[in-house]
């Protein structure tokens, strides 16, 4: 059985039918990537999957749990943590005190403490700005920022909505690359992301999701070579 | 020849800000109705202290502006310029008023402020140049002032502050100080007629600038001492401060008597309100206007409770008080829930359509069997411990005191709690705050509930003080208020509330004269307050972070990090 599966979700935002009936799965330690163009649905697939979003119908369910009904702060209890879509740091406070806030659940101060060194040793460079106001960090820093506020929370899952939006293209690989590295340290990882290029080269499997429907999935080099994919998403002719 | 100072006389835009100032100070009237206190006898009124300190004020920005881009020279041309172009103005308002009668549409502007402005001399010509000559000085004071180094700067600003203050709260300080057996023969001395004597006021510039000084070149050592001192013995030391300060509290009152204890039970009531409304502005970020709500409910509860005026229940006031604070709370959770969902300005005008609902509930004839209508309840019993009766000023400082420590302790329990570290990411960002597994709808409503609860508890203590309530006493202005004392003092921040209320609330009721002028003095305050320091007198500790980044941050980075460098 799946990590987390998603069943046949079906979302709106009022009379609009956002979401027509999603099914992604993602199994233990995996990547998996979810490609599509603006306004395809992806961000109410995360949103919904976190439960700040409500389906009108289908299930989610983490290690066979099921979640649908569950309000936002208790999904992240339950272990399905996001990286929100522009980061979105608290820029006032210190690294630290970000770091603290994402472990907000968890009040087991050892285990708080394992983990902020786990997210010292990932991200050494949060380590050494650790009093600095995270509003001051370079949009590099505040990415990796966002991801270890997130792992303080004790994922079971990451949902990682757009990593590389509005940042320069080199640190685009840093990113990238991080991600990989969080995976290989045993993270599960659900990655949204319109940079498909680079979210097809980390992730094992991906979906296309077009005007809320899933368009096809494939493991992720396929995916790649795929013509359709190539002129829609990989910017080729 | 430089950008930033586009200006071809260096000083004159600032100059002309502050002549603008001036003119308005002298048309609006405030000029002479504070001509009436002096601030040293014989040598400086109110009125004329007030132009003399907003203008040297200005020319100070002035001179400022100028040595940042060019130096000392160009500070003390912007200084001079400053105060020249701003008495110029007020020159030509002298002229303009010779030429025609402003009395007709500006009443205030009559010929005695005018003769005022030209010292009182009888031609025309030597009073203007006394005007200017009066400007160029003061232009030239404020960016000498500027130009001395940080310590003596700060010796001769903490002097001019003291002498000011004492001048213009003669009528307050002389009273108190004369009853102090021997310092009362001082203060026959530092005090003459209705300010300062000039004696009085050297001796205190003086002395200000002596401690000032002194602290300047002492003050570090003396940190350095108590650091170096054994835990035990720190301890003693901070027992000692804390009991000094429980002893001075506790003999407040009878030192200062009658009237200064009332003024300081509306500053504590004040005090009271800001922590309550400090939490959920302040620690949640949840913007609320109608908070005297909470604060009506708390009077009314205690009211209806006790008073025989009504006669369904004659509870005490001790009985009545838990209800009073319950209450409140439950108005804070039914308040909260259908703005749960709002954000910044949509929850500012829900909440004040709740005040306003609230005010105009106590306000109606229909509901006036339950709650008085426009007559308001009255016969509210006073607080009693024993036979101790909380009747005037003097004993409710004492319950009002016990409320502050009260709230305060629980808001500093609560902002360093688990509680209050959801408040904080609520207010930084809600929709992360969320995603950090922070239950939104709890955290919003336990800060609406707790400030809610705190205004009722001070609602409770005002009924009781006053022994009648009013719907009048509950209209938006005491919200707003509130609000300003917490921005003043600095939104967030505990003892920015103190400070604020003190600043906001008893100053004004020491100089009786501004009660026309509160509203404009509060206008101009904040106005002030958001260029020059817009954290607050007493910031928080983020938000002192957020505005001075650039000054703080080099400490605030590890060394290790600066070796590394920048990416």
């Amino acid at each position: 059985m799946a990590m987390l599966e998603i069943r046949d979700i079906h979302t709106y935002y009022g009379n609009i039918h956002a979401l027509k009936g999603i099914s992604v799965e993602v199994e233990r330690g995996e990547i998996v990537t979810i490609i599509g163009a603006n306004g395809a649905g992806k961000s109410t697939l995360l949103k919904t999957a976190s439960g700040i979003l409500r389906p009108r119908s289908g299930s989610i369910r983490l290690e066979g749990r099921e979640l649908t009904r569950l309000a936002p702060h208790e999904v992240v209890r339950e272990g399905i943590v996001q990286v929100p879509e522009g980061r979105r740091i608290f820029g006032r406070l210190t690294v630290l005190e970000n770091l603290d806030m994402g472990a907000f659940t968890c009040s087991d101060r050892r285990r708080n403490a394992a983990n902020l060194e786990r997210v010292f040793t990932l991200f050494p460079r949060l380590k050494e700005r650790s009093r600095q106001v995270a509003g001051t960090l370079s949009g590099g820093e505040q990415q990796m920022l966002a991801m270890g506020r997130a792992l303080m929370a004790n994922p079971k899952i990451l949902l990682m909505d757009e990593p590389s939006m509005g940042l320069a293209p080199v640190l685009v690989d840093g990113i990238f690359e991080t991600i990989r590295r969080l995976n290989e340290a045993g993270t599960t990882i659900l990655l949204v992301e319109q940079n498909a290029r680079m979210a097809l080269q980390v992730a094992r499997r991906g979906y296309v999701l077009q005007s809320g429907s899933i368009l096809f999935s494939d493991a992720a080099a396929p995916l790649a070579e795929n013509e359709m994919v190539r002129k829609a998403y990989l910017g080729e002719h | 020849m430089r950008p930033e100072t586009s200006e071809r006389l260096p000083g004159l835009s600032l100059g002309l800000v502050a002549g603008a100032c001036l003119v308005l100070l002298t048309l609006i009237g405030i000029v002479e109705a504070f001509s009436q206190r002096e601030i040293v006898s014989g040598v400086l009124s109110m009125g004329e202290g007030l132009l003399l300190f907003t203008g040297l004020f200005i020319a100070y920005l002035a001179a400022d502006r100028g040595l940042r881009s060019a130096g000392a020279g160009r500070a003390l041309a912007a200084g001079i310029v400053c105060g020249v172009a701003a008495a110029a103005l007020l020159g030509g308002l002298v002229l303009l008023s010779r030429a025609v009668n402003l009395r007709q549409v500006l009443i205030n502007a009559s010929p005695a402020v005018f003769q005022m402005l030209l010292f009182q001399q009888e031609e025309l010509l030597p009073g203007l140049a006394l005007l200017g000559a009066t400007g160029l000085l003061a232009g030239a004071a404020a960016a000498g002032l500027r130009l001395l180094p940080p310590v003596p700067r700060k010796a001769v600003t903490a002097g001019l502050v003291l002498v000011a203050g004492l001048g213009m709260l003669q009528d307050t300080v002389y009273p108190v100080l004369s009853s102090w057996g021997p310092l009362g023969d001082i203060a026959d001395w530092v005090f003459e007629g209705l300010g300062l004597s000039r004696g009085g006021a050297l001796l205190l510039f003086l002395a200000a600038a002596a401690a000032s000084a002194a602290w300047a070149v002492k003050g570090q050592a003396l940190r350095g001492g108590i650091e170096k001192l054994s835990p035990a013995g720190r301890r003693g030391l901070r027992f000692a401060g804390l009991a000094l300060l429980a002893f001075v509290l506790a003999i407040l009152p009878q030192a200062l008597g009658l009237f200064l204890s009332e003024v300081l039970t509306i500053v504590g009531l004040y005090v009271l309100l800001g922590l309550g409304l400090n939490i959920v502005v302040g620690f949640a970020g949840l913007l609320d206007l109608g908070y005297v709500a909470f604060f009506a409910i708390g009077s009314y509860t205690v009211a209806i409770l006790t008073s025989p005026e009504l006669g369904f229940f004659s509870l005490g006031f001790w009985q009545a008080l838990p209800f009073a604070v319950l209450f409140g709370v439950i108005a804070g959770v039914l308040l909260g829930i259908p703005v749960l969902k709002m954000r910044g300005d949509y929850l500012a005008i829900a909440t004040l359509g709740f005040g306003e609902i609230i005010r105009i509930l106590v306000l109606s004839d229909s509901l006036r069997p339950w709650l008085g209508g426009a007559q308001g309840i009255g016969k509210i019993p006073k607080a009693e411990i024993g036979a101790f009766e909380f009747a005037g000023p003097q004993e409710i400082y004492y319950l009002i005191l016990a409320g502050c420590f009260l709230v305060g302790f629980i808001s500093w329990r609560l902002r360093d709690s688990r509680i209050g570290r959801a408040w904080m990411a609520v207010r930084e960002d809600e929709d992360v705050a969320q995603a950090m597994g922070i239950n939104l709808v709890a955290a919003k409503l336990l800060a609406f509930a707790t400030g809610a609860g705190f205004s009722a508890l001070s609602g409770a203590i005002f009924a009781s003080k006053i022994g009648s309530v009013y719907p009048h006493s509950f209209n938006v202005m005491i919200s707003i208020n509130i609000l300003c004392v917490i921005i003043v003092g600095g939104i967030g921040s505990m003892p920015g509330v103190i400070v604020g209320a003190f600043a906001l609330v008893g100053l004004p009721e020491l100089l009786r004269e501004f009660a026309e002028y509160r509203l404009l003095v509060y206008g101009a305050a904040l106005v002030a307050m958001m260029l020059l320091r817009p954290e607050g007198l007493w910031p928080e500790a983020t938000r002192r972070r957020e505005l001075h980044e650039g000054e703080i941050e080099p400490q605030a980075e590890p060394p290790a990090a600066a070796a590394a460098g920048r990416p």
